[in-house]
């Protein structure tokens, strides 16, 4: 029997992790709700400002830029692949927390359903299809690694200076009130109609073009 | 104590380290406290449990209607929001006042914590988590009740007295005290965290679920895509544990879990667009909000498209919980439980909790969205004026809405445990093939069909006669329905008797 | 240091941006390569995502590339796992060092 601690630590683990959802800054409703017999909403409406400052946002973001970082450095380093699918799910997940913190809702939801829940589940099914054993390693080569280290660290300190030096004209103190439901839904059908379609079709032709690749013979 | 000699090495006698020695006393305390009273007065406990939780929901509801006063008198006509914005104990006390129903001072100082933001999330979260505990033991007690009833036995009759209420806790402790083996060669690290990854999405899946107007947590916009989202994140978890296992019985497992999911959600997700036409949002308390009056208003009653969509998505919804006659990834008699062969103890637990909260959560998705929501039967307009304590306890009996929210969804996991118990495993690519080539279908015709519908019918005297006939034939399905059972059981045994011997082969 | 910025998400991006071309550029296994691309879209995805909050939101342009994105992704996704099981298939392995069969 090992009834340990971190075994106990399970009820406290969804407790933080729901917290962090849920701290993320929620937006809803945009329409008036369909009056109901009460006369009334408990809907939120529009975003509200959090009265400590942004304190509790920023420790979210840190929170899911640790959680980020950490799981793509173990993306990195890991030699399993299956152990590389589930870091990239950690990365997924954190990145659409953080997509709730940018308020944008719907990118987050789409995030977790098509990536985490698509996107992954055929990652890790081509994993279980193509490798003999559980233990596929594919070793690195020393010097390749170091050759491919030091491009991404040149490459990383280029682009860091670029995007911490660089003045972006910023309005940040807009007003938001709203959701952007129905905005994605005008915009998609309006403005962005013909790369809608585009894409429409485009998946039709992936559909076809992946069943013809996995034919059998 | 005899010693047997084994050929293989024995394990090492129980021994508990750090902060677990603490915990194992205190869980010893308090069984050995508890069990000569449980044992002496279990109708006891069971019956004052019933009714503090009547009591408590009754408590809910009043303190929501005075939240709802207090959203409802906004000084500048807006209606505001309790949950996100932050209130004086002056406000509140001024709003209490002015409500109808005497509030005593008392009563405004007992209000005061809710003031503070965080410690409304603090008592929604502990709420939604208590939730989430107690329906799955109770869902699993009540399956197996099912399953001996179905098989003409009584299924757990001994712990806690009145038909074996309690069984599922003492499965719990049991469980919890279990030894949690990791195989020699699995991949440990996955191993452990598998359970984890199948058992907090489920969890956050009730976090935007709304089991009344009012008795939301988090009011999202996109809360039907976050909940399908979620359920859908569940079987990475389930393919992780399959995997880690290395065991050739959970790969199959896992395996079909993935297939099986992928395919399933596609048929699912199309047939939840066609209420989402219907109510113009993807907000589920505004979906639910516009199915208030009466049960022929429900979206599934809408035209007939929408009905066929219930159906499929009722079908698809099995299939996406891994519920029976799609049990696949589990089947007991061909993968020996597959994606969870090697998990014991509290980890295979948490597989059972994540499962059982996924059957009332898509329950839940069902019910919200075809059935009516939290509302009841009756048209929300015939509530009485609360113009009296009676009446409003009345009201809250007869209108609440947390009760009919979880009334409706364990009927719904009543047909899942009773067709599980019914009908036989099909094949799996019998599974694939109903999915793409009848409900795909099918759920393409809906869709199409119910769009078609909305724009040139809706609203028309047709439309409003077919909704009344699809109510009434519903009414007299469920009518029928419970006749049927009430007949079965006054005759229980005789008809059992009969059925034996009628349809047994030979016979 | 409380006061999260643009340039906050920016680096984020960055980081995860550059580690994934780190894996793309050293892991052997074709769907290694395939999770370090990725990377590489969630990053970009959370610039978009950035430029649309903090340009007052008076717009949704960037989220709606960044759904494109993720769709695109997706798709990418499918097919490069039937390349994988192609390859997997012909060759035995996913190794992508033994795809050289047309290398003359």
């Amino acid at each position: 029997m090992t009834l340990r601690l971190n075994q106990l630590m399970v009820f406290a683990t969804p407790i933080i992790i729901a917290t962090l959802v849920v701290i993320a800054p929620v937006q809803a409703a945009d329409t008036e709700l369909p009056q109901s017999e009460q006369g009334l909403t408990l809907s939120d409406q529009g975003i509200q400002k959090s009265a400590d400052g942004g304190m509790l946002e920023a420790l979210m973001f840190y929170i899911c830029a640790a959680v980020v970082l950490g799981s793509g450095l173990a993306i990195c380093l890991s030699k399993n692949i299956v152990r590389m699918a589930v870091y990239l799910f950690g990365t997924l997940a954190s990145v659409a927390l953080m997509y709730f913190l940018l308020l944008a809702n719907f990118i987050g939801v789409i995030q977790l359903i098509v990536y985490a829940g698509g996107t992954l589940i055929l990652l890790i099914f081509g994993v279980m299809l193509t490798s003999k054993s559980p233990w596929a390693k594919f070793d690195v080569k020393r010097n390749e690694m170091i050759a491919a280290g030091v491009i991404c660290a040149l490459f990383a300190g280029m682009l860091l200076m670029v995007v911490v030096n660089a003045e972006w004209p910023l309005e940040t103190d807009a007003v938001v009130v709203g959701s952007s439901m129905t905005q994605f839904g005008s915009a998609l059908l309006t403005d962005y109609l013909v790369p809608f379609e585009a894409m429409s079709v485009l998946l039709l032709v992936v559909m076809i073009g992946a069943a013809y690749m996995a034919r059998q013979e | 104590m005899t010693q047997f000699s084994v050929p293989w090495k024995q394990s090492p006698p129980l021994e508990h380290r750090g902060p677990a020695r603490g915990v194992v006393a205190l869980a010893r305390f308090v069984y050995s406290a508890a069990a000569p009273i449980v044992s002496r007065f279990p109708g006891l406990i069971l019956t004052s449990a019933i009714v503090f939780s009547t009591l408590a929901v009754w408590i809910h509801w009043e303190l929501f209607s005075y939240l709802e006063t207090i959203a409802a008198s906004d000084l500048n006509g807006t209606a505001k929001s309790i949950w996100g914005q932050s209130l004086t104990v002056g406000e509140i006390g001024a709003y209490l006042q002015s409500n109808s129903v005497a509030a005593g001072g008392v009563l405004k100082y007992l209000l005061w914590p809710l003031q503070m933001e965080l410690f409304r999330d603090i008592v929604g979260l502990a709420a939604i988590f208590q939730l989430f505990n107690l329906i799955p033991v109770y869902a699993i007690w009540w399956e197996r009740k099912v399953a001996g009833r179905i098989q003409s036995r009584m299924g757990p009759m001994r712990v806690g007295g009145w038909h074996g209420w309690a069984q599922s806790f003492a499965d719990g402790v049991k469980l919890v005290a279990k030894e949690d083996l990791v195989p020699a060669q699995a991949d440990g690290m996955l191993f452990k965290i598998a359970p984890y990854l199948a058992f907090v999405p489920s969890l956050l899946a009730f976090l935007c679920f709304p089991l009344g107007s009012y008795w939301v947590f988090r009011n999202v916009d996109v809360a039907l895509i976050f909940i399908i989202a979620m359920v859908g994140i569940e079987v990475v978890g389930v393919i992780v544990a399959g995997w880690a296992s290395n065991n050739k019985w959970s790969v199959y497992g896992a395996m079909r879990e993935a297939c099986q999911m992928v395919s399933y959600e596609i048929p699912m997700t199309t047939v939840l667009l066609v209420p989402i036409m219907t109510a113009g949002t993807l907000n589920m308390v505004q979906i639910g909000d516009a199915q208030s009056g009466g049960w022929f208003t429900w979206n599934a009653f809408h035209n007939p498209f929408t009905f066929i969509a219930f159906i499929t998505y009722y079908i698809a919804s099995l299939a996406n919980c891994k519920r029976a006659p799609f049990d696949l990834p589990e089947s007991e008699s061909e993968l020996v439980a597959g994606f969870h062969t090697e998990y014991s103890g509290f980890r295979w637990s948490l597989f059972f909790f994540a499962e059982y909260a996924a059957m009332f959560v898509v329950s839940g998705l069902a019910v919200t969205l075809f059935l009516g929501a939290w509302h009841t039967p009756l048209p929300s307009t015939w509530a009485f004026e609360e113009t009296s304590l009676f009446k409003i306890l009345l009201n809250g009996i007869l209108f609440s809405s947390p009760f009919w929210f979880i009334f409706k969804c364990f009927i719904f996991i009543y047909i899942q445990l009773w067709i599980r118990w019914t009908l036989p495993r099909i094949r799996i690519d019998q599974v694939l093939y109903s999915c793409v080539q009848v409900m795909f279908p099918i759920a393409c015709v809906a869709l199409v069909g119910h769009a078609v519908w909305m724009v040139l019918l809706d609203g028309s005297m047709f439309s409003t006669l077919i909704r009344w006939v699809l109510g009434l034939i519903f009414a007299a399905v469920t009518f029928g329905f419970l006749s049927v059972a009430a007949f079965g059981y006054r005759n229980g045994r005789r008809m059992v008797g009969y059925l034996a011997v009628k349809q047994l082969p030979g016979s | 240091m409380f006061e999260i910025g643009l340039t906050h998400y920016l680096v984020v991006a960055t980081l995860l941006f550059v580690m994934g071309i780190y894996v793309m550029m050293t892991k052997r296994n074709a769907i290694g390569i395939l999770i370090g691309v990725e990377m590489v879209l969630n990053g970009a995805n959370i610039n978009l995502v950035a430029f649309n909050r903090y340009n007052g939101m008076s717009g949704i342009d960037g989220q709606i590339t960044s759904l494109f994105v993720i769709v695109l992704a997706a798709a990418e996704a499918a097919l490069a796992v039937a390349i994988c099981m192609n390859f997997y298939k012909n060759l035995n392995t996913v190794d992508v060092d033994h795809g050289d069969t047309l290398a003359g």
